[in-house]
C-alpha cells in the first residue's frame, strides 16, 4: 500500500511547479550568500595614519597594522586635525597617531605611546576597530622586545573610547566556518519540517484527505508516505550543501561524514514528526504556516545559531534544552571543527532520538481518521 | 437480523456542542438497493453519511455497515465501502490512470488487477483517450463519472455518494445514473444523497430528512400515494415545509 502512496507523493512533488526548483535553489542561495552577510567580524575598518615620527619603527608599525585584514589604509595625514576632518566626513573610521620621538622614546625608556581615536558613530566598527588596533599595538611591542632582547612596551592610548581587549578563542575567527554548518541545519529544518506539514494541510483544504480517510489506509502508512519524499529531499540538500561548503568555502568536516548523516537521520525524523503534529492541529494552510513560523523563529533564535547558548540567561538556557535545533547545531559544529565522534556526542544524539520518538508518537496519535 | 441488511441504524445521533445534527434516526438498507437519502440543506444528510462511513463517531445510538459496528469497527467498514464526496476528491494533479492505480493500490488490488480494471473502466466510460490526461483538465461531468467509477473500482459492498451530481447538466446526470444502475446490478448497494427530485424517482426507496430526523421512508411510488402527490418534488415540498432550520 505504501508503494502506491509513495508513487503518488513523488509524482505530485515533481509535478509541482515550484517545489523541486525551490529545493535545489534554496540551499545554493542560502549557502552562497548568507554566510558572507552573517559575518559578525568587522573588517575593512578605514584607518587614517598621522605619523609625526617618520622613523623605521613607525613605518614598521603602520605596515603591521595595515597588513591585517581588519584595516584598510585609507590614507595618511599631516596633522591630527586633518585626520579628524576625514572622520567627520565619514570617510575614515579610526585615527592612529604616532607622536614625535616614538622610536627614540621607545629605545630610551622602553615605553612609547600611540593615540587611537575611533569614530563611535558606528559603535561596533569603532569599538572593535580600536580593540583590534590595541592588540596589534601590543603585538608590535612584543615583536620588538624579542628582536632587541629588551622589554619594550608600545602603549595604546584611546582617545574617545575605553578600549576593552576583546579576546576570542579563535584569533582568526572565521565566521563563515562557524555559520555554514548551522545554516545546513536551518535548511534541513525548513525542508523536512515545514514542507510535509504544509503538504498535509493542503490535502485537508482540497478535501482529498477525506477520500484517504475513508479508505483502509493506515495512519502510519499515510504519514510515512508523506515524509519519505522529504527525507530523500533532505539527503539531497545536505549532500549538496556539503559540496558547496567544500567547493566555495573550503570547509570540510573534520569528523566523519557518517556521524553527520547519522545525526541528520535522527534530527530529520524528529522534526518532520513535529511538522505532522502541527498539521494535525491545523485546519487551514494559514494556521499551519503561522504556527510553524512561530516555532521556527523560536527554534532558530534559541538554538545557538547566532548567539551562543552559554551567554543566554539561565532561564533561556533551560528553554533551549527542549529545542532539537540546539542539539543538531552543536553536533554539526562539533563534527566540523573538533572532529567529534558519535561517541563524544552520545548525549546529544540520544536526546534527538528521544525527540524523534516523542514527536512521531504524538504525530500518529493526533492523526485521526475518524473525528 | 436479516442477512440481506447491509446498513442498519438504531437511534443514531450526532450532536455538536448544543446542536443536534442527526437526531435519533433508525433505518435499514438492503443489499443491492438504491437508497436515496433526501433532505434540505442542513438537514443532516452529510453528517449521517459520514458516521456510516466511519469518518465521524456517533454521539448516541448504534449502527452497523456491512456487518461492522460504526462506533468501533470503522477500519473494517472502510475496507468494504466506496465513497464519493460532495467536494470533488480525486487528485487533480495526477493523471486518470494514476488515480485509478492509487485507489486500486490502497484497497490492496494487485498491479495486474489494477491495470485490467483501469482498461475495463476506461472502455466502459469511453474514456480511453483520456488515460494520460491530468484530472484537473477534465470537464466536471467527466470528473464525476470518473470519481464514481473509482469509488466502486475495488468492488465494495456499499458505495456512498454524497450529492454526486451537484452542478452537472441533466444529460450528464442521466448518464451518471446509468452508471449507478449498472453498479446496483452488480450487487453493489448504493446509498445516495441528492437534491434533485427527478433523481429520487430513480431510487428503490427514499428517506426524507427534516431537521436531523427521518420524516418519511418508503418507495417513491408509495410516498406519492401516501402524500397524494404527482411527483417526488411535491412529496418533498410537503414534508420539507415543516422544517425549522436550514438555509
Amino acid at each position: 500500500m505504501l508503494k502506491y502512496l509513495l508513487e503518488k507523493e513523488i509524482k505530485q512533488f515533481i509535478r509541482n511547479s515550484l517545489l523541486p526548483r525551490l529545493v535545489l535553489f534554496m540551499p545554493v542561495m542560502m549557502l552562497l550568500i548568507t554566510p558572507w552577510a552573517a559575518d559578525l567580524i568587522t573588517k575593512n575598518v578605514k584607518l587614517v595614519v598621522v605619523d609625526h615620527d617618520h622613523s623605521t619603527f613607525s613605518h614598521r608599525f603602520v605596515n603591521k597594522a595595515t597588513a591585517s585584514d581588519y584595516f584598510l589604509m585609507y590614507g595618511s595625514s599631516g596633522s591630527y586635525d586633518q585626520a579628524m576632518e576625514l572622520i567627520e566626513k565619514g570617510d575614515a573610521d579610526i585615527i592612529l597617531e604616532i607622536p614625535h620621538n616614538f622610536e627614540r622614546d621607545l629605545m630610551r625608556s622602553g615605553i612609547a605611546r600611540v593615540l587611537i581615536s575611533a569614530n563611535t558613530v558606528n559603535g561596533t566598527k569603532g569599538s572593535l576597530g580600536s580593540s583590534y588596533l590595541s592588540q596589534i599595538t601590543a603585538g608590535f611591542g612584543e615583536e620588538l622586545s624579542k628582536e632587541t632582547g629588551r622589554p619594550l612596551v608600545v602603549e595604546p592610548r584611546s582617545a574617545t573610547l575605553k578600549v576593552v581587549p576583546n579576546i576570542r578563542y579563535n584569533p582568526t575567527m572565521d565566521y563563515k566556518k562557524f555559520m555554514v554548518p548551522a545554516f545546513m541545519v536551518m535548511l534541513l529544518t525548513l525542508i523536512c519540517g515545514f514542507l510535509p506539514a504544509l503538504n498535509i494541510v493542503m490535502e485537508k483544504e482540497t478535501g482529498t484527505i477525506e477520500q484517504i480517510n475513508v479508505t483502509p489506509v493506515g495512519k502510519i502508512t499515510f504519514i510515512l508516505a508523506k515524509l519519505i519524499p522529504y527525507w530523500i529531499m533532505g539527503v539531497i540538500v545536505l549532500t549538496l550543501s556539503l559540496v558547496i561548503a567544500w567547493l566555495v568555502y573550503g570547509i570540510v568536516p573534520a569528523g566523519s561524514l557518517l556521524a553527520i548523516y547519522t545525526g541528520f537521520v535522527v534530527y530529520v525524523i524528529a522534526l518532520s514528526g513535529f511538522g505532522i503534529v502541527v498539521s494535525n492541529y491545523s485546519a487551514t494552510m494559514q494556521q499551519a504556516m503561522f504556527v510553524m513560523f512561530f516555532f521556527m523563529m523560536i527554534f532558530i533564535l534559541m538554538s545557538g545559531l547566532f548567539t551562543p547558548v552559554s551567554s543566554m540567561p539561565d532561564w533561556a538556557q533551560k528553554i533551549t534544552l527542549v529545542n532539537p535545533l540546539r542539539y543538531f547545531i552543536k553536533i554539526m559544529r562539533s563534527i566540523f571543527f573538533k572532529a567529534s565522534t558519535v561517541a563524544d556526542l552520545w548525549l546529544d544524539y540520544t536526546v534527538l532520538v528521544g525527540f524523534a520518538m516523542l514527536s512521531n508518537l504524538w504525530a500518529v496519535l493526533s492523526y485521526r481518521k475518524t473525528s | 437480523m436479516d442477512k440481506d441488511i447491509v446498513i442498519n441504524t438504531d437511534k443514531l445521533t450526532k450532536k455538536f456542542v448544543s446542536f443536534t445534527a442527526v437526531d435519533h434516526i433508525t433505518f435499514d438498507v438492503r443489499q443491492g438497493e438504491i437508497f436515496g437519502f433526501l433532505g434540505a440543506n442542513g438537514a443532516g444528510k452529510t453528517t449521517a453519511m459520514r458516521m456510516l462511513c466511519g469518518l465521524s463517531k456517533p454521539t448516541e445510538g448504534k449502527g452497523t455497515v456491512a456487518g461492522f459496528d460504526i462506533s468501533r469497527q470503522q477500519e473494517n467498514i472502510k475496507k468494504n465501502i466506496g465513497y464519493m464526496s460532495q467536494k470533488f476528491s480525486l487528485y487533480e494533479d495526477l493523471k486518470v490512470w494514476e488515480n485509478s492505480r492509487l485507489f486500486g493500490g490502497i484497497y490492496g488490488l494487485t498491479d495486474k488487477q489494477i491495470a485490467d480494471g483501469t482498461d475495463e473502466m476506461l472502455r466502459k466510460l469511453d474514456f480511453e483517450q483520456e488515460r494520460n490526461t491530468l484530472v484537473k483538465s477534465l470537464p466536471l461531468g467527466w470528473k464525476q463519472k470518473l470519481a464514481f467509477s473509482l469509488a466502486i473500482f475495488h468492488n465494495p459492498k456499499i458505495v456512498f455518494l454524497d450529492e454526486p451530481t451537484g452542478g452537472v447538466d441533466p444529460a450528464t446526470r442521466r448518464k451518471f445514473w446509468e452508471l449507478i444502475y449498472d453498479a446496483s446490478e452488480r450487487g453493489i448497494t448504493v446509498f445516495v444523497t441528492t437534491h434533485y427530485m427527478d433523481e429520487a424517482e430513480y431510487c428503490d426507496r427514499v428517506s426524507i430528512m427534516v431537521d436531523g430526523r427521518i420524516d418519511a421512508l418508503d418507495s417513491p411510488k408509495r410516498l406519492k400515494e401516501h402524500y397524494s402527490a404527482q411527483s417526488m418534488d411535491e412529496v418533498f415540498t410537503k414534508i420539507a415545509r415543516k422544517a425549522q432550520r436550514g438555509d
